[in-house]
């Protein structure tokens, strides 16, 4: 099992290592210019170089992005639920969720500034929050209505009311669904988080960071940001597999060998 | 036991009443089930024989008549949980392992969780899956999971069991065998079972009466009684087992003719 693991992880490294090799063989002997495309040597010189600046900043801007992502979260399931369990916030609500969900969020940034203040984190977690709730909530939602009849129509036959419904059967259902939004919002929060710092917000965060190399033409050094926000974004991807995982031990079992048995 | 086990009286069952599509399922429905007896009901789609299960679990309410089970209200019963239910869609959730699919109704009852664990080992004995327990349910095939859903239709030892076309889904040869098992635990438990086929052969097979359907709406055409004893595999190849599907099917012929 972790042998085959390790070898699962063999081609995408084997790729990856080809794909900066070439970045690099290719930027040298075509001479483009270090502004243009840095050689990934040099981004690598910036990431060590200036790693304290750096590493506050992703670790300033994961805040932000984890924050806003358990408020999105929280928000968007509390909802999902209370629209599953009155039907009238329902039909009120799911239509108009699913046009905002439509409508390109992060944009309103600047006008979050204007809301929340410019010069406190406040905005830019509002942005975050604003991103993450609506794929949570809509996903969330099906997940806890999409049901099986017989399986409702069974449990009323224990009796069960409402209640036991959403406990028993509902919120389970609705992991999957849940997981799917996840693994989708995980790595937009971050992408929201620094669009949002390129609007406002303290000046030590990852967005400001590009932003500033950038302005300034030290591109290495942006690409280096760029490389520490790819790893945040990452690892909250990572997080959000992790934690499927744990929640849905059924989803795994019977997967490897063969373990179904016939009559 | 005193009185009978499900009195239906005069019920009628219209859906979308007062709507374009108003459909009357069931019309005019007599019927009294003995504690113990194994009925079957069956028909052509559209007569009404699920919305019949359902109106006698309490799932639906009859637009008119009344329903009885055990000398109560359906609704009463169904509070009291005096019945165990299975689909054609064996509907053991996903994510709970075979033992706790099994024991939900239990675990609902407020069960120990000894005196669950006790009950559902003495389950999986019975519907001859001992060693699955600690399988979840996407590992069973259609025929086991199936059988854990009779476990757990029967855990809570209910009085009534209602079963809609539980083997609908199966190849015939896992059928055959289900029905031979489901008679095995029918007269080992003395349950009263109201049981939903479109099977001609198997509403024979199974059952103390046959009630036959005509739809649009909903009647009942005939009742055709089954005396097969006991019955084996070998009951399939007996004369009186071919006589009995002859009759079912003469009464299903007369409902498509309409007389």
């Amino acid at each position: 099992m972790s042998a085959g693991r390790l070898r699962a992880l063999v081609p995408p490294l084997a790729t990856g290592a080809m794909f900066l090799g070439a970045w690099e063989g290719g930027v040298r002997l075509l001479g483009i210019r270090e502004f243009l495309l840095p050689r990934p040597t040099s981004i690598w010189a910036q990431l060590t170089g200036q790693w304290p600046t750096l590493r506050h900043a992703g670790w300033e801007t994961g805040r932000i992005a984890v924050s806003g992502l358990v408020v999105g979260i929280i928000a968007g399931v509390l909802l999902a639920v209370l629209t599953t369990r009155f039907r009238t916030v329902n039909e009120g609500l799911t239509p108009l969720a699913v046009a905002v969900n439509a409508t390109p969020i992060v944009a309103l940034a600047p006008i979050f500034n204007a809301w929340f203040g410019i010069t406190g984190t406040l905005s830019n977690q509002a942005v975050v929050v604003a991103v993450v709730f609506f794929p949570v909530f809509i996903n969330t939602a099906k997940g806890l209505a999409e049901v099986h009849p017989d399986e409702i129509e069974l449990m009323r036959s224990y009796a069960a009311g409402e209640w036991t419904i959403l406990r028993e059967v509902r919120i389970p259902n609705a992991l999957p669904f849940f997981a799917n939004a996840l693994r989708l919002v995980a790595p937009l929060s971050v992408i929201a988080a620094i669009v949002a710092e390129y609007f406002g917000g303290p000046q030590d965060r990852i967005g400001n960071v590009i932003t500033s190399n950038a302005g300034f033409a030290r591109y290495d050094a942006a690409w280096a940001a760029i490389a520490v926000a790819s790893a945040v974004g990452l690892a909250l991807f990572a997080s959000a597999l992790l934690l499927e995982r744990v929640s849905m031990p059924w989803r795994l079992a019977g997967v490897e060998g063969e373990s179904t048995t016939k009559l | 036991m005193n009185g009978d086990a499900v009195v239906v009286t005069e019920v009628e069952k219209v859906f979308g009443r007062g709507s374009a599509e108003e459909v009357t399922a069931l019309s005019g429905v007599d019927l009294t089930i003995a504690p113990g007896e194994f009925v079957t009901l069956i028909g052509p789609s559209g007569c009404g024989k699920s919305t019949f299960l359902r109106l006698i679990g309490d799932l639906l309410e009859p637009t008119a008549g009344s329903v009885e089970v055990f000398g109560k209200s359906a609704h009463q019963a169904r509070m009291d949980q005096d019945y165990g239910m299975v689909f054609q869609h064996a509907g053991l959730f996903d994510w709970r392992k075979v033992v706790a699919n099994i024991e939900l109704p239990l675990e609902l009852r407020g069960w120990s969780k000894a005196d669950r664990a006790a009950r559902s080992r003495e389950m999986l004995d019975l519907v001859k899956l001992p060693d699955f327990g600690g399988h979840y349910p996407r590992q069973l095939s259609g025929g086991m999971q199936q059988r854990v859903a009779i476990a757990r239709a029967l855990s809570f030892e209910p009085r009534l069991l209602l079963m809609d076309e539980p083997f609908g889904a199966l190849d015939e040869m896992t059928r055959e065998h289900m029905q031979g098992e489901l008679l095995r635990i029918w007269s080992e438990t003395d349950t009263t079972v109201v049981f939903v086929t479109h099977s001609i052969s198997e509403s024979a097979f199974l059952s103390n009466r046959v009630v036959v359907l005509s739809p649009r709406p909903g009647r009942i055409h005939s009742i055709v009684e089954v005396d097969l004893g006991e019955r084996n595999e070998d009951t399939r190849e007996d004369p009186r087992f071919f006589e009995a599907s002859t009759e079912v099917r003469e009464a299903l012929r007369a409902v498509e003719d309409g007389s």
